[in-house]
């Protein structure tokens, strides 16, 4: 699926950004190339991406970050694909990733966000369990809605949209 | 439709008379919107045998919303998009419609505590018994007899879209790779008809679709992903109970 594949794309250059080492404020205002950082208004799932080293997205003219103590934000790199931009903010945190937020997504706003230096992912996650509690109604895809998503991605893709 | 719908009332009851009147209404929709039906007003529309300005009221506005809806996810929910002659059909947003409406019906009859699904979409409304919100599970993508998390919820629509079987997923024909992403999404807003557009568009979008939910003020989202992990934005947070888990054997 086109979306997929763009975003795949833009993680693997974010993991080998962060592998070369820091990125300093000037670098990543330029690359954002807003005055602003945008904060995190949504989120994607945890990857399995371990970075070398904590990087720095901070704006406030802060130079060497302390190393892997706190969380980091990092701005991605405007990515243009064919479907749109594409653009990434990522949280690192003990030199591990924690969390990525789509900032652009193809056809979609760029979210306006509220500046602040968030502390934990807006995003949690857990893993897959099965539970048997007591409950009054069930929400699930059903074959029609299978079908129609399997529609919908192929039609996207062949449209190339 | 070809879909199931279930209507459960809670005290205070209404007449049988009024579960009759929805019943109609999904049997009215059914024959104004159908694309099944090639006398159904949709259908006409697309064949061109009616022109859209004639069309009913309700037709006309569930185009609008359908293109809305593309314009607003981007193209990732698409009026057109599961039709091979590409005319607009807006079936997508259709039943979750349809299921407002029966909500509506049945609150001016005086009910206050009632559930409405229809393939496996719902709209909660109040409480179930006095106390304590609806308790609605998110199917589990594995296990048939078993819920991923459940959702706590007064008020909400509650819409999931998804592919559950393994080794089915689409192909990004771009790496032949089966990508990340998800195997459901399941997205908790006020209307279900926003709901459900919500959830299809956001399953189509992979990955981000979780955050692109988050931006839609008033809407949450719980994701099951392709790496069995369960997801979920802050504003879901405090509906899903996750504590009740049985550990897998």
């Amino acid at each position: 699926m086109p979306k997929r594949g763009a975003f795949a794309l833009v993680m693997t250059m974010l993991a080998v950004v962060l592998l070369l080492g820091f990125r300093t404020p000037a670098d990543i205002a330029a690359i954002t190339g807003g005055d602003e950082r945008p904060g995190v208004t949504g989120s994607v799932g945890t990857t399995g991406v371990t970075t070398d080293g904590a990087t720095d997205g901070a704006t406030d003219g802060a130079t060497a970050p302390p190393a892997q103590k706190q969380a980091r934000t990092v701005t991605g790199p405007v990515v243009s694909t064919r479907w749109g931009t594409v653009q990434v903010e990522i949280t690192v945190d003990g030199g591990q990733l924690k969390d990525v937020a789509a900032l652009q997504l193809p056809g979609g706003d760029r979210r306006s966000a509220s500046i602040s230096s968030r502390v934990e992912p807006t995003l949690r996650s857990q893993a897959l369990s099965a539970q048997s509690a007591e409950i009054d109604g069930v929400s699930g895809a059903t074959y029609t809605s299978v079908a129609y998503a399997r529609s919908l991605q192929a039609a996207l893709d062949s449209a190339g949209i | 439709m070809g879909t199931t719908v279930s209507i459960d009332v809670r005290e205070p009851l209404v007449e049988p008379a009024v579960v009759d009147d929805v019943v109609a209404w999904f049997h009215d929709v059914d024959a104004r919107f159908s694309p099944f039906r090639p006398d159904s007003e949709v259908s006409r529309v697309g064949s061109g045998e009616l022109a859209l300005e004639d069309a009913s009221p309700d037709v006309r506005a569930m185009f609008t919303l359908a293109d809305e809806l593309r314009e607003r996810t981007g193209g990732y929910f698409d009026p057109r998009g599961h039709r091979t002659d590409r005319r607009p059909d807006p079936t997508g947003v259709v039943k979750g419609w349809a299921v407002d409406e029966a909500g509506a019906i049945l609150r001016l009859a005086g009910a206050r505590n009632f559930q409405v699904v229809a393939g496996g979409d719902l709209i909660a409304v109040g409480e179930p018994e006095p106390g304590r919100p609806w308790r609605i599970g998110i199917r589990h993508p594995d296990r048939e007899d078993r819920v991923a998390g459940v959702l706590r919820v007064r008020d909400r629509a509650v819409a999931t879209s998804g592919l559950y079987e393994r080794g089915a997923h689409i192909r990004d024909p771009h790496t032949g790779q089966v990508p990340g992403g998800l195997r459901s999404v399941t997205v908790i807003g006020p209307t279900l008809a926003l709901a459900d557009a919500y959830a299809t568009a956001a399953f189509a979008m992979g990955d981000p679709g979780i955050g692109w939910v988050d931006g839609q003020p008033g809407f949450a989202a719980v994701g099951i992903t392709a790496a069995d992990r369960v997801v979920w934005t802050s504003a879901a947070h405090e509906m899903l109970d996750l504590d009740a888990a049985v550990p897998e054997t």
